[in-house]
């Protein structure tokens, strides 16, 4: 009789029982609703056992190699160790080793973790400071070109963490670190496929790491990168994409300023709708939507309308969503807002 | 010979996977019925999209009359009605129209889709 251990206890499902059958048999609160594998509400994540292809179908990519699979579409032969999807995240410390201001209201954290930190351009990672306060920042950092971790901060007024990093954090103090989480990532493959990124405000950091990594991997295909802000100090990294462009051919960087302010070379407007005016037909694109929540889904409802593939749109929302959602981690304040 | 069940002659798996996109995105781009499909989870609509087309085609479901009552009972609450339901069997007609099914499956295809009105309203 298989075993089924999660959350610190130990619970026997039946020979011919599923994961979430045998969970909910025990009271075991996990959520549901189709039980068909399609809705994807019971996913859980393995750790260490293999799911079958079953359990793992309609999943992405990402996804699937990290262990996650469908509790409804899984009948365990042997006993597994299992982790709820929302709660799965690695935990060390990282050291500031640099900030600098980026813009008025930007700063860009550099961190070394105290042990070798496995993650993927575009992911983001929660940061926890001493009293618990946690927050979420999408990592600029590529992997094979940087051993270092770098973060794009934002000064919110009354940011409890954003204004600790920049009044009080220096260089050589210590942060929590805990992930990496999300799925918007680059995955080799499909190298002539054309490339379309949208991000609003410190949203353009994973977009960096992604565009980076996309040409270090050898992306041929054009790769057009829009960032928009109401301001234009609020686009913060145009010298370093305007390098980055004249590095590669393939590679465009746009820069949207959607309030009246001054605009120095750059393009008027939203930068969604600049993208979707310069590229109505996205069938075959692959696409990058980081920022505020509601331009990113109003960006993928467009792309798909558009004509992407829905397994091409990659974006966070989920994530925040899990993240609102996910336990406290032992801290008794562990309500994570993006990017504050 | 025993004769082939509906989805098998549609095509299976594969002719669910050509339809759903182009379903899904004429139901989003319908203006008087997108408020009922609009989510920020588009994977997890997606995914219920070719759930019903995969009934609507004579797949394999275990969908009962239960079920699309639950599951439609906030969008009926919400003013779900006869002119939305006949507007998403538009449609499905003319995507199976586009992806040119033989009109006699057609037919087989919004026979069934047209069995499960009384549920869905929850009639």
């Amino acid at each position: 009789m298989p075993l089924l251990e999660l959350d610190g206890a130990r619970y026997p499902a039946d020979a011919s029982e599923t994961v979430l059958d045998a969970l909910l048999r025990h009271a075991v609160p996990v959520p549901y609703s189709c039980r068909k594998g399609v809705c994807q509400a019971c996913l859980l994540k393995s750790e260490g056992s293999a799911p079958p292809a079953q359990a793992q179908r309609g999943l992405r990519a990402g996804l699937r190699e990290r262990g996650f699979f469908l509790a409804c579409q899984w009948v365990p032969r042997g006993d597994l160790r299992l982790a709820r999807a929302d709660n799965a995240q690695f935990l060390g410390n990282a050291m500031v080793v640099g900030k600098e201001l980026l813009a008025a209201n930007v700063c860009r954290l550099t961190l070394q973790p105290s042990r070798p930190f496995d993650y993927r351009a575009g992911q983001f990672v929660n940061l926890r400071r001493a009293d618990g306060t946690v927050r979420s920042y999408s990592l600029a950092s590529v992997p094979a070109l940087e051993r270092r971790l770098e973060v794009h901060v934002k000064r919110y007024a009354g940011g409890a963490m954003s204004g600790w990093i920049f009044d009080s954090l220096e260089c050589g103090g210590e942060v929590e670190l805990l992930g990496p989480l999300g799925d918007c990532v680059y995955r080799a493959g499909r190298p002539d496929q054309s490339i379309l990124m949208i991000g609003t405000g410190t949203g353009l950091a994973p977009l960096i790491g992604i565009a980076r990594d996309a040409l270090d991997s050898g992306h041929r295909g054009e790769i057009h990168l829009y960032h928009g802000d109401a301001e234009l100090q609020g686009l913060y990294a145009r010298s370093q994409l305007q390098a980055l462009a004249a590095e590669h051919r393939n590679f465009h960087f746009h820069g949207c300023v959607s309030g009246d302010g001054p605009l120095g070379g750059c393009l008027r407007g939203r930068a969604s709708d600049i993208a979707f005016a310069e590229h109505p037909d996205l069938t075959d694109w692959r696409v990058f939507l980081c920022g505020s929540p509601s331009m990113v889904h109003e960006a993928k409802k467009a792309c798909y309308l558009f004509g992407a593939a829905l397994a091409d749109i990659h974006a966070d929302p989920f994530e925040l969503k899990d993240l609102r959602h996910a336990p406290a981690h032992g801290a008794t304040e562990a309500r994570t807002d993006r990017r504050d | 010979m025993v004769k082939k069940s509906l989805y098998d002659r549609l095509g299976g798996e594969a002719a669910v996977d050509a339809a759903v996109d182009i379903f899904y995105r004429k139901v989003l781009a319908d203006d008087t019925i997108s408020r009922f499909f609009d989510s920020v989870d588009m994977d997890g609509q997606r995914a219920k999209q070719k759930a019903f087309l995969t009934m609507a085609f004579g797949g394999p479901n275990a969908y009962t009359g239960k079920d699309l009552r639950n599951a439609h009972a906030r969008l009926v609450s919400q003013g779900l009605g006869d002119e939305h339901f006949d507007a998403v069997a538009k449609h499905l007609e003319a995507t199976l129209k586009q992806l040119k099914v033989a009109p006699a499956l057609i037919k087989e295809v919004m026979t069934i889709a047209g069995s499960t009105r009384k549920d869905v309203l929850g009639r």
